[in-house]
């Protein structure tokens, strides 16, 4: 059997339905994530089993990789972030289109895990702002799974206008990034 | 040709009997004069085949006074299979060298790797910028006297993390 989304809360009479905006387009773009993997150690090759076909997280919607930042929602930090790397992530986080998400996958990528040390960023929450953490050194395929759900979850329930929000622009702000018009 | 041998060819170039030698494994270790170092890699690559730089690395003793920072060279010939280290060590007053870029074009990457953690200057070197870490940093990492931790974190606390 075929599992599909189910239909959002609505009034459904013969030859029409009606529902919010928000919530179709949430259903929309919480089951058709596009990540960008951004993989430089050992997180990333739990995230390849994670994409592979035992765990397939194309189930999610999410089977249509990009290396490209302007085509993607979904920007998956996975593993040890150096200080020189910093620069290049937060310019992949400016490429991106919104609305973008961010899961930071494994400890170095949430805290600098063991490498306590000068040259490792402690944590891309320094650079960038992120939206769903997965701990583990290296967090299994079920982990990584969970996280995407979670951003799935925050895509489903998002207003449509957090976005233009001042909030979120303050929030930004303090990333030092600056939306296009100012 | 074996350490010996080869020991003695090192003291035919650099005019005089070496510091001091150590046997380490069976692998020759010479401490040499830095005016002598250039003299000795030369007569070595031209005319005892060691025409292969294996690697640069220094080392720091921040206790011996006069004489706090070594820089280490690895040769290697690799019709012999024999390899040498040389040893030259430097006062952190007076932290330079001649350059082996003439010699191996390798010598240029493993050489700015050496400034970048240690900041030994290179005597002639082409390009003596840092290699591996921010362009932006002031200082040397692998010198003693920084901790190894990063020292601007704010997020981790100090009775949980043992510092």
């Amino acid at each position: 059997m075929v599992k599909t989304v189910d239909a959002p809360d609505g009034i459904e009479g013969q030859g029409f339905f009606a529902t919010s905006l928000d919530k179709v387009i949430g259903i929309a773009r919480s089951n058709s994530i596009w990540p960008l993997p951004f993989a430089t150690s050992c997180c990333g090759i739990e995230f390849m089993a994670t994409m592979g076909a035992n765990y397939d997280l194309a189930r999610f919607g999410s089977e249509r990789l990009a290396f490209t930042p302007r085509q993607t929602d979904l920007l998956m930090v996975m593993g040890t972030i150096s200080k020189k790397m910093a620069p290049v992530l937060k310019q992949v986080y400016d490429q991106m289109a919104e609305p973008k998400w961010v899961l930071s996958v494994g400890a170095c990528a949430c805290s600098g895990g063991i490498f306590d040390t000068y040259s490792v960023l402690q944590g891309i929450d320094k650079v960038i702002p992120v939206d769903v953490y997965v701990p583990g050194c290296p967090p299994r395929p079920e982990q990584i799974i969970e996280g995407l759900m979670k951003i799935q979850e925050l895509a489903k329930n998002e207003s449509l206008r957090r976005r233009d929000s001042d909030e979120y622009k303050t929030m930004l702000e303090s990333y030092n990034i600056y939306s296009a018009e100012k | 040709m074996d350490n010996q041998q080869l020991l003695a060819h090192i003291a035919a170039l650099t005019g005089s009997e070496p510091n001091a030698v150590e046997d380490t494994y069976g692998m020759l270790n010479v401490h040499l004069e830095t005016s002598s170092l250039l003299r000795v890699v030369e007569g070595l690559k031209t005319k005892h085949q060691f025409i292969y730089l294996t690697d640069i690395c220094a080392s720091h003793y921040p206790d011996r006074v006069g004489a706090e920072f070594e820089v280490i060279y690895h040769l290697h010939n690799l019709v012999a299979n024999q390899r040498v280290r040389l040893k030259v060590a430097l006062p952190e007053a007076q932290l330079s060298l001649p350059t082996l870029t003439g010699l191996y074009a390798g010598a240029n990457w493993m050489e700015r790797e050496t400034f970048d953690f240690y900041g030994v200057i290179f005597e002639g070197h082409p390009d003596l910028r840092r290699i591996l870490n921010m362009d932006d940093m002031d200082y040397h990492p692998l010198r003693k006297q920084y901790a190894l931790e990063d020292e601007t974190r704010t997020d981790k606390n100090d009775t949980f993390f043992g510092r």
